[in-house]
């Protein structure tokens, strides 16, 4: 197993946001976190990734317990993220962005009097993974001149950079056209076999793409797990259905746990 | 290309200057000069990592009274020995500030550099054995790699040996920071600069890297410091207050932040039009505190942003 929890519990003063939540990724696992609005499903990947610290419980990552190692670490680790709001590097280059993801990979970012430029690791790794992503021919245009779709893109695409172990994606697909979403699936897809990433886990609203590309579904509700199963079983179960997709949440929850 | 034709023929109007410009306009070439180091290193922590000082007369101070003290109290003359002196203390000093300072960012950042710069400068003032108190220090004319020029009338020796030293070391300092802004380090800075919580993700350490380009800019606003010295035999506690660090904040955002020459230009021109506009009308400050609002809010890229025509970059980000 390459990423476990257990017993995750996490407490906003008498808001419950998590309530006692297991679970694991093997290697090889494309795994979709769904649930309505305000189920946990962003407090869980902010305690996976280390950026959030559980009120109780433990994060297991490569077997080394991670419970707010904080994002720099675990991406050293081999643990790479992105996030529902795009984050990019307004003025670096697509080039530059993905560059510095491979410098911090290859542990060169202190090097204070080495030419990046005549770095060539570092210049072919940026390269390659620009080609993976379709932004090779955008390169040298600064993220924030991007369309919003390269910019999520570009997102994801830094994350890959780092080569790492596990991936985990804050809805990849947010605010993106339908048309685009599946074409930025293939892509990822594709890109996560080329770079050997062992597994990839996301929270993701739009079902055609959960269904269509999952190998298990981690539904949650009010703080707890409430299926955790192939997609198909997801699929027979009516009461997991109505509640993830059917409707909106029962009711605004106020519970303390 | 063009931007490497324009560092080498303003490199060699420089090296030019003494043999055709009058004694007046080259003497004030070196406080250009000098001023040129500090920026440089002040832009690193400013364009490149996007944190604003408000303490850097601290380094200049710590750099200058380095030299002072040496000068005449240590009975060294030397200029190397002087200026890795003034280095290696401005790091000593840095490493505790920066530790503490680069916690914070934006306006607590720099309240926090401004309140360790009035720190500094109340100790100069008041240590009076060491420092000279308000009347300062002599700065003795240092010796330059190995010669001592002390039978070389005063003038002869500023705009002769001294001239071509400091323009030495300017290069040296640019050639280095140059470097560092293209290097490994420098991408990073800048994608922390950009969007700190993206660059933590890569695995970039944010506060780690901040430190280092504080320290260096330490130590070129020490090695800067000392080299203010020279040109006026004497270093004062007004070297080390507040508005000085206001000034060099003020010569970077003229010359422009978000290109590699832009302080430099901004110091030359805050030089030259300084001693123009005192020698015009008494109240330069008001002529110059206009001028600063102009800049913020028309070019917040500053001279070079006319030179460059890149978008304001970070305009209203910071």
């Amino acid at each position: 197993m390459i990423l476990e929890a257990k017993g995750l519990r996490k407490l906003y003063g008498e808001f419950c946001a998590l309530d006692g939540v297991s679970l694991g990724i093997d290697a090889g696992e494309f795994v979709s976190i769904v649930g309505p609005n305000g189920a946990g499903k962003s407090t869980l990947i902010n305690i996976l990734t280390g950026v959030v610290r559980p009120s109780a419980g433990t994060v297991r990552f490569k077997d080394r317990e991670i419970g707010g190692a904080g994002p720099a670490r675990l991406a050293r680790l081999g643990m790479a993220r992105s996030f529902q709001l795009v984050h990019v590097f307004p003025d670096l280059t697509v080039l530059e962005t993905l560059q510095a993801a491979v410098v911090a990979r290859l542990g060169r970012a202190a090097r204070l009097f080495r030419s990046l430029a005549r770095d060539r690791e570092v210049q072919a790794g940026a390269l390659e993974v620009a080609e993976l992503f379709g932004l090779a021919d955008k390169r040298h245009v600064p993220a924030r001149q991007l369309p919003q779709g390269d910019k999520k893109l570009l997102d994801v695409a830094s994350a890959f950079a780092l080569k790492p172990v596990i991936i985990l994606l804050d809805e990849p697909t947010s605010g993106v056209s339908t048309a685009d979403k599946t074409a930025i699936m293939d892509t990822l897809v594709t890109a996560s076999k080329r770079i050997g990433l062992r597994a990839i886990v996301q929270v993701e609203h739009d079902m055609d793409i959960v269904f269509a590309y999952s190998d298990r579904i981690i539904a949650l509700h009010q703080g707890k797990v409430l299926a955790d199963a192939a997609p198909g079983t997801i699929l027979a179960d009516q009461r997991v259905m109505d509640t993830v997709i059917g409707r909106k949440a029962a009711s605004p929850r106020a519970l303390s746990c | 290309m063009k931007g490497g034709l324009a560092v080498a023929l303003g490199a060699g109007a420089i090296a030019a200057a003494p043999l055709v410009a009058s004694t007046y306009h080259v003497l004030l070439m070196l406080p250009f000069m000098a001023y040129a180091v500090v920026l440089l290193g002040l832009n690193l922590l400013f364009g490149y990592a996007g944190l604003v000082s408000f303490g850097h007369a601290l380094f200049i101070g710590l750099g200058a009274y380095t030299g002072a003290f040496l000068t005449t109290h240590a009975k060294i003359r030397s200029l190397e020995v002087i200026l890795l002196a003034a280095a290696a203390l401005g790091a000593l000093v840095a490493v505790p500030v920066a530790a503490l300072c680069v916690r914070y960012v934006k306006i607590y950042f720099g309240m926090l550099t401004l309140a360790f710069g009035m720190v500094f400068y109340t100790f100069v003032l008041k240590f009076y054995r060491l420092t000279g108190g308000d009347e300062g220090l002599p700065f003795l004319r240092p010796s330059l790699l190995g010669q001592s020029l002390d039978a070389m009338p005063k003038t002869d020796y500023l705009v002769g040996p001294y001239y071509y030293y400091s323009l030495a070391v300017l290069g040296l300092a640019a050639l280095g920071m140059w470097r560092i802004v293209h290097s490994p380090f420098g991408l990073c800075l800048k994608t922390i600069r950009d969007n700190p919580a993206k660059a933590e993700t890569l695995g970039i350490g944010v506060t780690r890297h901040r430190f280092y380009a504080f320290v260096i800019s330490a130590v070129y606003a020490a090695v800067g410091g000392a080299l203010l010295g020279p040109p006026t035999g004497n270093v004062d506690p007004t070297l080390a207050y507040w508005t000085h660090s206001g000034n060099i904040v003020f010569m970077t955002l003229l010359g422009g932040f978000t290109s590699f020459f832009g302080p430099v230009v901004g110091a030359f021109v805050f030089i030259y039009l300084q001693n123009w506009v005192m020698s015009v009308v008494p109240y330069w400050r008001l002529i110059f505190g206009a001028m600063l609002a102009v800049i913020v809010i028309l070019a917040p890229d500053g001279l070079m942003g006319f030179v460059t025509r890149r978008r304001p970059a970070l305009a209203g980000r910071t």
